[in-house]
């Protein structure tokens, strides 16, 4: 079998040593890790053809990979099998000028893709905070979003084709560079999210945007959640989509602040960095109107960020959250439960009464524009007693965001640590569809096997407080 | 599987030696993975990166995994640059993971005989003791007067030895004689401890020299405490770090004295490990708090000569610029020490020459201490990523602040038969030349 492989990919593209398959056996979901039983490396979509191929006849699990910073175990080879790897399929193939995209393979790192278009002029807006480790054949396949997202959408929003092998090993090609396509059913949003469940995307092209020629950052700290929220629903009430709308509570500012000493007051309850972008005097106005807006919603203070420089910094620092929070505990569970963008107070509120009622520390932050909140649990993997409080706890935090309309991931992914709440999302219609979809596409379950499908969904817990 | 008794042992070593608290400090979000030299140079192989290499300590230590060829192999590839540090926002400590990591496997692993001796004739030889150093310095001197090299080099004897010691021999400055030192005469203000370093008081003779005179033309009294010895850096990343600790021991009674403000070396790598000796002598309450002051006092010579205002100097001299300088960081001093602007900000004040940022200039060259003999292979890939971007930029200078990093880098720029066109030299001999060759 290893030697098949071995004379599809070459024999340097081939690892199976004991350290091999420890270092692939993990992703940065906390307390995930199996072995796969090989490493491969292709180098085109008719290799990975062929790999396929001979997966779907010895019905082996494959596992596709690519930097492996996912927070939902999508990459964790729980079945075993092979993990595919795209380190040698990182090139960009072609800026279109014309049409305003740009092909790139999937291993190509998002912050050098961002750069790369950026230095023609051009824009790509997705912006994980991964985005410097990142591959975008993995924000494709987990529809990433980032701190620009309420302006400018997600992942889904910029893809425009791909070409995907499927299980059975044959090429599929969706979309193109159009900007109008409604013939048939829309199989390309549907491969997007996949999280490596229904096929290899071997070639994404992406929809680019002019570059805006002016950015501006604001930042506002308050006494108190309420405060904040009502500034995000004003803001918005006020007819500004701001670029970047985001949230740190008192937590996660300690941390942060810990961590990169940037000046941050430690005994703020919550702090909004809110950013514009586009022409000058719209950038002007709209940020200008924002710190009022802020003022005017009890924020103790709200200033325009002096420099470049300095909105760098503020935002390097929100990037850093999770990685600062971290430092506190040896475990880091971050959670991602998003609610419509009216009941982010009422959120956190919950968050913060669940944490306290099973006695755990849990700071959160996020993309208030979006609703999108990332709890994030301190912990420690050894503790068996503390981690089933956590798991309860976690448990009750996606509990509150459903009943709030809200949904148990924003951006991260279901994988396999997610997977036996999505049936709380979507209900058993829901979840029928989508096994019957997945069935027809992978009737042998080669592809990411255990991801995303639970085998069992856990049971929903009787309502409690946070409405 | 049939877990040898070799393996059992080193299990049992990594559950002693290696701190699992350390370990549970990585989230495993992968943000060290573009720093990592070896990750880069091996297309981005998950087993030569600071995320993976955490895996595998925990691995061993869990017995999730058991000591073999690739394991061993994961941790040999590390360069120890540390660049992972700074890029770890999780506040991973990962150099002392790796020393940890390399104290356990060197209390149980069998070495190969080359390493055997590379090993005795490094720590327990001349880098133990700095008279011995003088010697094999007065037999490299002899060796290269008697013209023996250049009958040596003839004859092909180096090919008999690994083709990098024959690189970095070729390499090897001509040393000179000590000298009396030049006492110019203003009045001194601040009084320095001079740490010599072992290779840099004796193959660099010439550079401390004048490092000497020109922290003495700052007005600066500098005294050189006779007792110390090598910093024990090499023995500390080599799993020898009880043998380390021995010098550490000896410097710090060497400099325990209130009669001068800092103590400075010249030595990136060396630096490192003595502002170190702080975090590896806390619990030895004899030391802990004489080591404390050894560590706050120790300033490298860029920060030292940035504080005593050479800039100001340096400006006052008015050449026209001419030619390109660079700056290789050392590993050590950037990502432990966090210097990286006071020597950057002497090269731009530099008269005569035009101060360009080197490409990735913060990445290690791939000579970390002895790594380029243990691993020549990988060393050789580091380098020559290093020297695409020399390349590119066409510098007549590339300034270190190493020894280690100058040597490699003369290597470099010999493999490229660029050594007509560029020199790479020690940061004070750079600074040295800039005022004394300019000043009229
Ligand atoms: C500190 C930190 C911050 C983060 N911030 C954000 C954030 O702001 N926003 C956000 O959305 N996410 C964030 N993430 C999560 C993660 O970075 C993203 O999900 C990212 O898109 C994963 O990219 P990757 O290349 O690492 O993919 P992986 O983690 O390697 O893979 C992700 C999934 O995609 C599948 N996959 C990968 N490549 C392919 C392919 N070519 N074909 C088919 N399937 C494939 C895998 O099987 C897996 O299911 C963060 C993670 C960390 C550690
Ligand atoms: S950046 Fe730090 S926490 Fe993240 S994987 Fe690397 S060592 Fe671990
Ligand atoms: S010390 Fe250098 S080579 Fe070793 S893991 Fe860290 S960055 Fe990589």
């Amino acid at each position: 079998m290893k030697n098949s492989f071995l004379s599809i990919v070459g024999v340097e593209n081939v690892k199976y040593s004991q350290a091999h398959m420890l270092a692939y056996s993990y992703d940065a979901t906390a307390n995930f890790q199996a072995m796969p039983d090989l490493v491969l490396s292709p180098r085109s979509t008719q290799e990975i053809v062929e790999i396929v191929k001979i997966c779907a006849k010895e019905q082996i699990p494959i596992v596709p990979r690519g930097s492996g910073t996912n927070l939902a175990a999508g990459t964790v080879p729980t079945q075993g099998g092979i993990v595919l790897l795209f380190n040698n399929m990182s090139e960009i193939l072609e800026l279109d000028k014309e049409n305003l995209t740009v092909t790139v393979q999937p291993g190509v790192i998002t912050q050098d893709l961002s750069n790369y278009v950026e230095s023609n002029g051009l824009f790509y807006p997705p912006d994980p905070s991964s985005m410097k480790i990142s591959t975008i054949g993995g924000n494709v396949s987990e529809n990433s979003g980032g701190l620009r997202g309420l302006k400018y959408g997600v992942t889904k929003d910029y893809v425009k084709a791909l070409t995907v092998v499927t299980p059975a090993g044959e090429v599929m090609k969706l979309g193109g560079k159009l900007a109008k396509d409604v013939a048939g059913y829309d199989l390309l949003s549907l491969l997007v999210g996949s999280e490596g469940t229904l096929g290899v995307i071997t070639e994404i092209t992406l929809k680019l945007i002019p570059l805006p020629i002016a950015k501006k950052t604001g930042i506002a700290y308050f006494n108190s959640l309420e405060d904040a929220a009502e500034t995000v629903s004003a803001i918005i009430a006020n007819r500004i989509i701001p670029v970047t709308l985001e949230f740190m509570d008192k937590g996660t500012i300690g941390a942060v602040e810990d961590f990169m000493k940037i000046g941050l007051p430690r005994e703020a309850e919550a702090m909004l960095l809110m950013e514009q972008d586009g022409n000058d005097k719209q950038v002007d106005e709209d940020i200008q109107k924002m710190i009022a807006i802020a003022k005017e919603n009890g924020a103790t203070s709200a200033i325009l960020a002096a420099s470049e420089e300095e909105s760098d910094i503020l935002k390097t620092g929100r990037r850093a959250a999770l990685s600062a929070l971290s430092r506190k505990r040896p475990t880091t569970i971050l959670e991602d439960a998003t609610v419509p963008r009216s009941e982010i107070a009422k959120m956190v509120k919950a968050i913060q009464e669940i944490a306290l009622k099973h006695d755990l520390q849990i700071s959160t932050f996020g993309h208030a524009g979006d609703g999108n909140l990332h709890p994030t649990c301190l912990t420690d993997v050894r503790d068996q007693e503390e981690m089933a409080r956590v798991e309860k706890a976690l448990e009750e935090i996606f509990q509150v965001a459903i009943e709030l309309g809200g949904t148990i991931t924003g951006e991260h992914g279901v994988g396999e640590m997610k997977a036996p709440y999505l049936e709380w999302k979507l209900g058993t219609v829901g979840m029928n569809l989508m096994r019957t979809i997945k069935q027809s596409i992978d009737p042998q379950n080669i592809m990411n096997p255990g991801k995303i499908f639970a085998k069992e969904t856990k049971k929903r817990l009787v309502i409690h407080g946070g409405n | 599987m049939v877990v040898t008794e070799l393996q059992q042992r080193m299990q049992e070593s990594f559950k002693d030696n290696v701190d699992e608290e350390y370990l549970m400090d990585c989230m495993r979000c992968g943000f060290c993975l573009p720093a990592c030299p070896t990750y880069l140079v091996t297309n981005k192989d998950e087993i030569h990166s600071p995320r993976g290499r955490i895996a595998l300590m925990k691995g061993m230590r869990d017995g999730d995994v058991v000591w073999d060829g690739s394991v061993e192999e994961s941790f040999d590839m590390c360069l120890g640059c540390r660049a992972c540090e700074p890029a770890c926002p999780a506040g991973v400590q990962y150099g002392v993971l790796l020393e940890e990591t390399r104290v356990a496997i060197e209390q149980v692993k069998t070495k190969s005989v080359v390493e055997k001796a590379v090993r005795k004739s490094t720590f327990d030889g001349v880098f133990a003791d700095q008279k011995k150093m003088a010697g094999a310095v007065k037999l490299v001197q002899f060796y290269q007067k008697s013209g023996l090299q250049t009958v040596t080099r003839k004859i092909g004897f180096l090919n008999l030895f690994p083709p990098f010691m024959k690189e970095m021999e070729a390499v090897l400055p001509a040393i000179e004689s000590k000298k009396k030192r030049a006492t110019p005469s203003e009045p001194k203000t601040t009084t320095v401890a001079f740490f010599t370093g072992c290779l840099m008081d004796t193959l660099f003779q010439e550079t401390n020299r004048k490092t000497i005179e020109l922290l003495e033309s700052l007005g600066v009294d500098v005294m050189i405490p006779k007792e110390q010895q090598c910093c024990g850096a090499l023995h500390g990343h080599s799993g020898e770090l009880e043998k380390g600790l021995r010098n550490a021991r000896t410097n710090v009674d060497a400099f325990d004295s209130d009669s001068f403000d800092f103590i400075v070396n010249n030595a990136g790598g060396c630096g490192a490990f003595l502002s170190e000796y702080e975090k590896h002598l806390q619990s030895d309450t004899a030391y802990a708090e004489k080591t404390t002051r050894f560590s706050r006092k120790m300033i490298d010579i860029s920060s030292l000569l940035v504080k005593l205002g050479l800039n100001e100097r340096l400006k006052e001299i008015q050449v026209e610029s001419k030619a390109i300088v660079t700056y290789q960081d050392s590993c050590h001093l950037r990502n432990v020490n966090k210097v990286f602007l006071e020597p950057r900000t002497l090269l731009q004040d530099a008269p005569g020459f035009e101060y360009k940022e080197l490409i990735d200039a913060g990445s290690c060259c791939g000579s970390a201490g002895i790594y380029n003999i243990l691993q020549p292979e990988m060393a050789k890939k580091i380098l020559d990523l290093k020297m695409k971007g020399v390349k590119e930029l066409q510098p007549a200078k590339v300034v270190t602040s190493n020894p280690g990093c100058l040597m490699q880098m003369q290597v470099g720029i010999q493999r490229e038969g660029l050594e007509k066109e560029m020199q790479a030299v020690h940061i004070v001999d750079f600074l040295y030349d800039a005022i004394y060759k300019n000043q009229n």
